[in-house]
């Protein structure tokens, strides 16, 4: 398994957070990962990203030329990452914010209304993890059990209220892309 | 012992408090900035002292206070903070005071940029400041490594009395990546009868001081800083070699592209090419005999050195010990671009003189 995954969006939307949550679950897994975040000025307002890679094998390069999949969250981030990523890969693209389809044939397409499904559940906070759950659903490349966990582990203390938000999303997510 | 997941600048912090670090003083700087901030939490809760100063040049003079008293004390920046500082590093080697200073390197020359560069290699394996001296540098290629440098880094510091380098591209600082925290454990005695940390009965006084204004006595304190340099020379050389025992071409590089590189050779041997890597882990001493002796080697045919640098930097060393056996090209991005794994496919290709695929 290797998976070489660039997540982009506008500050705010959780792209840094769903990079941790996969290379945290990654890790769980007994994988190789790493997560490389852009920190330049993007990081205070623009349109921000980060690399991560999950692998059975040690990691060299820790940010890609060419993804094997492309998280986009926002617009911006097609137009800088969509036509880079490796024949036979994914794109998971967030229709609340994208409105335009994706006109490529040589790799998988998925929208996934991130922030709607939030809407639904009550709380915008969770659209990086409704995000999370379509693309663990589309690759399977982790259990979704992992992630299920590692949010018991996440929200502790009176946080630990906001488990079932955010298991909910997760399962929104993986029926988004059933 | 469990991985744990960890981003560079903090996992260093982490591991100079595990280290015993007594002292750190620092002012901020991307892409380095969380580690005086790392350091304001935690440093003063295990014991330390923490100062936020008012420049750069306090804080390495700070530094020098502190190691002159006997306790370990670090610094931290990115290159032109790190440029500031020369003068006290100078001052540190010339009098002798241990010190590690950890340069989370971003791209120059002048501000440059925040994200990551190499370009501060000869600044950091030249001295760096005035005067003839040296200091062992550590490069790290991941966050693990980054770790255990900056911990032994300490050991080093005190077992030669000189200040110690670690020199890491920002993109080390930035990234998350899962360590191990190993049993730390010094190398040798940390007793220090030459500090100058109050007398306590002592039947002397220790004087921390680099002016020798008689020439013979300078001449003298030169003489047995060299000694010195020579013994670290001699005893601290490390690099690591991947695939380098039939390989027809090697890369040399180090940092972040030295890793970039390992995914390139991937590629290449794929399609066939034999590629090795010889990445240098000590800038200074720079491992000069183990690439003389690979480069002799008949089956490599090629050198290729690759750096976050425009000019390139360490190519000067790998010339220097290569010593012209084999040709040597050079494939190099600055202003915290990254040479793509792709280019560096291209570079191996067109060194060996075959057509780019």
């Amino acid at each position: 398994m290797k998976k070489e995954i660039i997540i982009s969006g506008f500050g705010g939307q959780g792209v840094m957070s769903i990079g941790k949550n996969l290379v945290e679950a990654g890790m769980e897994e007994k994988f190789f990962v790493t997560w490389a975040p852009s920190y330049g000025p993007e990081m205070r307002g623009g349109t921000a990203n980060c690399h991560v890679g999950i692998s059975s094998d040690p990691i060299g390069a820790p940010m890609f030329t060419h993804p094997t999949e492309l998280i986009a969250m926002n617009a911006p981030s097609i137009e800088k990452f969509g036509y880079k990523v490796r024949s036979g890969g994914s794109v998971f693209i967030n229709s609340s914010v994208v409105k335009e389809q994706f006109l490529r044939e040589d790799v998988s397409v998925y929208y996934v209304p991130c922030e709607d499904i939030a809407a639904e559940l009550g709380n915008l906070k969770v659209a990086n993890m409704v995000m999370l759950g379509a693309y663990i659903g589309a690759t399977k490349a982790l259990q979704v059990e992992t992630v299920e966990k590692m949010i018991h582990e996440m929200f502790t203390g009176p946080k630990a209220k906001l488990i079932p938000l955010n298991l909910a999303a997760l399962q929104r997510g993986l029926d988004a892309v059933q | 012992m469990a991985k744990e997941l960890w981003k560079g600048n903090e996992a260093i912090a982490e591991a100079a408090i595990r280290a015993g670090c007594d002292c750190f003083f620092g002012y901020p700087i991307t892409p380095q900035s969380e580690v005086p901030e790392y350091m304001s939490v935690h440093l003063p809760k295990a014991g330390g002292v923490f100062v936020q100063s008012e420049s750069e040049i306090a804080a390495i003079n700070m530094v020098y206070g502190a190691g002159g008293s006997g306790k370990r004390a670090m610094t931290s920046s990115s290159s032109p903070g790190i440029s500031l500082k020369q003068e006290g590093i100078t001052y540190l080697a010339g009098a002798e005071v241990p010190a590690v200073i950890v340069n989370c390197m971003r791209g120059g020359p002048g501000l440059g940029t925040i994200q990551p560069g190499q370009g501060d290699y000869y600044q950091a394996t030249r001295g760096g400041g005035n005067g003839d001296y040296r200091t062992v540098v550590l490069a790290p290629s991941n966050v693990q490594e980054a770790v255990d440098f900056v911990q032994e880094a300490f050991d080093i510091a005190d077992e030669y009395r000189n200040p110690v380098m670690v020199v890491m591209d920002g993109l080390i600082g930035q990234m998350m990546e899962p360590i191990e925290w190993k049993e730390y454990k010094r190398r040798a005695s940390t007793e220090k009868p030459w500090a100058a940390g109050g007398k306590f009965g002592r039947d002397h006084t220790n004087i921390i001081n680099s002016l020798y204004i008689e020439p013979e006595a300078c001449d003298i304190h030169n003489q047995h800083l060299t000694v010195k340099f020579n013994l670290m020379a001699e005893k601290e050389v490390r690099y690591e070699t991947v695939n380098c025992e039939d390989a027809e071409i090697i890369i040399t590089s180090y940092g972040t592209p030295a890793r970039i590189a390992l995914s390139a050779m991937e590629v290449l041997a794929a399609e066939g090419i034999k590629v090795g890597l010889f990445r240098p882990i000590t800038l200074w001493p720079f491992p000069e005999k183990a690439l003389h002796d690979l480069a002799g080697k008949d089956h490599v045919k090629h050198i290729l050195d690759i750096e976050l640098s425009s000019t390139g930097q360490m190519i000067d060393d790998v010339r220097l010990a290569v010593e012209g056996q084999k040709p040597i090209s050079y494939l190099g991005r600055a202003g915290g671009m990254m040479p793509s794994v792709e280019e560096m496919v291209d570079a191996v290709y067109k060194a060996l003189g075959k057509e780019v695929k």
